[in-house]
């Protein structure tokens, strides 16, 4: 509960010293409608009142003045069922962001958070680059224009409450979406919705909810769509019931992007049961049919002569030589005593659980999509581009998304599935098998990292890091067009490459000079920076190097790290993880702890893991998977500067420890002949239950900053260096290439042609 | 085309698709039933897991031809049905713990935690780490450890 001395209109200024005041707006409309603008909500000067409409000149400036400010607003709406509805312009792919953004709406409004309904905006292209999610930014961006909209609104219930009640707005006070005045009488935010409406569109002054009044942010929350993920109610891109929107899959080719060279049995393949459609797109030859269990025998059924991709005859082995020849020199070998390491990291699948899929519906005029998209600004023009239409036409629907981890910043289900629905003159629901998902998805890129450490008795000199990598695809810019236009251009994407590498990474101890520089090489694969981007490949080397100084120099990891650690917030995680993971405990021979750092996003973090490398460990039987070293116990603490939800913010930790260990102990893809060999989970060795800490401890630290820093990709960096380092002590050799399994093919390579496995027959032999 | 027939959910419900096509597209694709995901459609990842007559299975992998008009399906959907509730106890344990991220194997997860509860209770046994280790289905958002810790609150209340 709060009261009512938040008052939308600056009065005379006194009970405001020192509060700041932020610019939103009441829009017109039947009921209430309160906004911000999304980026930078301006702030209110003390002292000056909001802009009249007097001082407008006439009915023009009137009109310029309502359209201007409110074309990139986003709107937090009040319904007169008590509800309140508010339309992110972000993706929700499991991070959250949809239970965060409803508590801060719930928080600033004090209306309780089952009344918030939270949805995923279409594509806006007037927000220009606001509808981008990902550099873990949503919270970052959101945090204060969401609130803005939601006090704005919060102010304008209470003023039409006052006229209800016959009160002054500061004897009202509002709480549990309810408004009750000093004599008890109480009115509902449903029944003032209305009330509240404005029929002309204004801007408004607001202070926000100083942080002391918090009961609701800062508070562990379940997430707001958890009953529907376990009903099954949860709706995905393919469980949308679109009419005539039939299932529909693509015949893709046996190398990395090839093409179609000619298709000897179309017709037969369109005879096939429930088949509709047969076509050639630009990535293969599209089926649609009536299930797609008819679409997978048809791929199959389809006789097609290929055309070479753009990775022919590349391999492991090639890649890794372009790598050396793009590696930049990491000068001259300093003249006091140094530590080196090289590391080499292995192309890895980006893909979610939810293969790539996307519905079209393209008419001659026009088309919808739907998919979950996290530049979906980017997808809309794109799409508009090849199917020939304007972008205004083509309306692009954000579904909720199963999982992305950097594949669904791109769109490539979304384009051909346009493409299909247009050749085709009919709807389509199309979906990538999971072969299709491994083997032409997107990849995170194989890269090395040279890392020189050089010193001199308790100093440390210099830092340098040298990345090479296979070139990420960052075209998707910073989700608007005209930036991504500009990524694609050959200089401008290598420095838009740079310099996304340069503002990420950063040096978080007191290592003297210091100095970090990427280079890119062979843009021949369909790459996708995967969750965290660079961080966990760089972070990686930098902390077995520092592992490794501090062994040469006679050093505990743990008081080394603390000793060169920068500031109050980077030691206190990393004190909070040795202390609660018990550092430095006796363990058995063949097992050890690991401890790494990270910090990016404004956010610090730090990992402590216990490994299992002995040999009865290690060769634990397991069917079709890969055993390998356990990590028995993992201890991790996140200071983000102010967690909005706890216990989501612990589940993303919780995640990102889980792709750290898979990043370095057993996920990779295997590049041989043009073509990934993987093509199902069970290739692909993505943390499985039997990889998993059976103890995992994650410790939100308490508010530090009083401002949310990124948390979505934050935890991967730090668990991936701790296993590895984990590793390294528990053998007592420093792994050099990642995963550690990539040398030994666990898996028997499926065929490319057909490119789909068929549908096994034996489900009932396999009931338990 | 032939006549299928088996219940589902509680109900009887009859098809008219080929002998071939696997369930999870007869649920999916004819039926509307979308609570079982696609992920992998060769029986690896078990986002798609049900109960069929109330053992864990891949509809994925499993012709509508192999069942019997008295085989009884249950999806995600009806799983509460089958103890009288609004909610099965394992989806409670579920809540409580907040495990779902993006949400899209959980129905499978659930599934197969059933099945394997019942399945220990059957051999007169608690849920033990191994069962847990053995446990297949996939969850790229990596929320394995709340899936442990939801399992064994859930068994606690079956």
């Amino acid at each position: 509960m709060t009261s009512a001395d938040r008052s939308t209109h600056p009065e005379s200024g006194t009970h405001v010293v020192g509060r700041r005041r932020f610019l939103g707006y009441v829009l017109a409309a039947s009921t209430l409608v309160a906004a911000a603008e999304l980026g930078a909500a301006p702030e209110a000067e003390a002292g000056i009142p909001s802009p009249e409409p007097t001082e407008l000149l006439d009915l023009n400036d009137v009109m310029t003045a309502a359209a201007l400010p409110t074309s990139d607003l986003i709107t937090v709406e009040v319904h007169t069922d008590g509800t309140v509805s508010f339309a992110l312009p972000r993706a929700e792919v499991g991070q959250g962001i949809t239970t965060s953004t409803a508590m801060l709406i719930a928080e600033e409004m004090d209306v309780p958070l089952e009344r918030v309904r939270v949805t995923l905006a279409d594509a806006r292209p007037e927000l220009l680059f606001n509808q981008l999610t990902g550099a873990s930014n949503t919270t970052i961006s959101t945090y204060r224009p969401i609130r803005v909209a939601a006090a704005v609104a919060r102010g304008r219930l209470l003023q039409a409450a006052a006229v209800e009640l016959g009160a002054v707005v500061t004897d009202l006070t509002l709480k549990a979406g309810v408004v009750t005045d000093l004599a008890g009488r109480s009115i509902g935010i449903g029944a003032l919705a209305e009330k509240a409406a404005s029929v002309r569109t204004q801007q408004v002054a607001v202070e926000l909810k100083p942080r002391a009044d918090f009961t609701v942010i800062g508070t562990p929350r379940n997430r707001i769509d958890a009953l529907a993920a376990v009903t099954g109610r949860k709706k995905f891109t393919m469980d949308l019931d679109i009419p005539d929107a039939r299932p529909t899959m693509v015949c893709r080719p046996p190398t990395i992007n090839g093409t179609v060279g000619s298709v000897s049995n179309l017709d037969e393949v369109r005879a096939m049961p429930g088949v509709t459609d047969a076509v050639v797109i630009s990535t293969g030859v599209a089926v649609r049919a009536e299930t797609f269990g008819q679409c997978i025998d048809a791929v199959r059924a389809l006789r097609v002569v290929w055309r070479p991709g753009t990775a022919e005859g590349q391999s492991d082995e090639s890649v890794l030589e372009d790598l050396r020849a793009a590696e930049l020199p990491l000068g001259l070998p300093p003249l006091t005593p140094s530590v080196e390491g090289k590391f080499t990291f292995s192309f890895r699948g980006n893909s979610a659980l939810e293969p790539n899929c996307a519905i079209a519906d393209v008419r001659d005029d026009r088309a919808d999509v739907w998919a979950s998209l996290k530049s979906p600004i980017v997808a809309q023009e794109t799409i508009a581009a090849r199917l020939g239409l304007p972008a205004h036409a083509v309306t692009v629907h954000v579904a909720q998304g199963g999982g992305s981890f950097g594949r669904k910043l791109f769109f490539d289900a979304a384009l051909e599935a346009a493409e299909t629905s247009q050749k085709m003159g009919k709807p389509v629901k199309l979906m990538w098998h999971r072969a299709d998902d491994c083997r032409q998805g997107r990849a995170h890129p194989m890269a090395t990292s040279r890392v020189r450490i050089s010193y001199l008795g308790n100093t440390v000199l210099g830092y340098q890091q040298r990345h090479t990598s296979v070139a990420t695809d960052l075209s998707h810019g910073l989700g608007e067009v005209f930036t991504a236009l500009a990524a694609r251009l050959p200089v401008g994407d290598a420095g838009f490459s740079e310099t996304f590498f340069q503002l990420s990474q950063s040096m978080p101890y007191d290592f003297g000079v210091s100095s970090r520089l990427l280079s890119e090489t062979n843009k021949d694969f369909n790459t996708g920076s995967m969750r965290n981007v660079y961080s966990p490949d760089v972070t990686c080397a930098r902390e077995l190097v520092v592992d490794r100084l501090a062994a040469k120099t006679g050093k505990d990891p743990f008081r080394f790290r603390r000793a060169f650690l920068h500031d109050d917030r980077s030691r206190a995680v990393l004190d909070k993880v040795a202390e609660v993971g018990d550092w430095g405990r006796t363990m058995p021979a063949g097992t050890a702890q690991g401890i790494a750092f990270h910090s990016e996003y404004h956010s610090v973090s730090a990992a402590l893991v216990e490994i299992d490398c002995r040999p009865e460990t290690v060769n634990r039987p397991v069917r079709d998977g890969v055993a390998g070293p356990r990590v028995t116990k993992a201890v991790f603490a996140v200071d983000v500067g102010l967690a909005v939800n706890p216990r989501g913010l612990e589940a993303q930790m919780m995640g990102g420890v889980m792709d750290g260990i898979a990043q370095t102990l057993t996920s990779s893809l295997h590049l041989r002949d043009g073509y990934f060999l993987e093509a199902s989970w069970d290739n692909y060795f993505y943390t499985r239950q039997w990889n998993t800490p059976p103890e995992l401890e994650i410790i939100v630290m308490p508010t530090t900053t009083g401002e949310p820093g990124g948390a979505g990709e934050l935890g991967v960096a730090a668990s991936m260096a701790a296993v590895a380092c984990a590793y390294g002590r528990a053998t007592g050799t420093m792994p050099t290439r990642f995963p550690i399994n990539h040398g030994t093919l666990s898996f028997t390579p499926k065929p490319t042609v057909p490119p789909i496995p068929p549908s096994p027959t034996d489900g009932l032999d396999h009931a338990y | 085309m032939p006549e299928h027939t088996f219940r589902l959910n509680g109900e009887q419900v009859t098809v008219d698709v080929d002998d071939d096509l696997r369930l999870l597209w007869v649920l999916r694709d004819v039926l509307g039933v979308t609570g079982p995901k696609y992920g992998c459609g060769i029986n690896v990842c078990k986002a798609c897991t049900s109960h069929l007559n109330g053992k864990a299975v891949n509809p994925c992998a499993i012709p509508v031809g192999n069942l019997k008009p008295t085989d009884e399906v249950t999806t995600i959907e009806g799983l509460p049905a089958t103890v009288g509730a609004d909610l099965h106890p394992m989806q409670q344990a579920w809540l409580d713990h907040d495990v779902a991220q993006c949400g899209y194997c959980q129905p499978g997860q659930i599934m197969a935690a059933v099945a394997l509860v019942r399945r220990a209770a059957e051999e007169g046994r608690e849920i033990t780490d191994a069962d847990l280790d053995g446990i297949r289905n996939i969850c790229r958002c990596g929320t394995y450890f709340r899936i442990r810790e939801a399992i064994k609150s859930g068994a606690a209340n079956m």
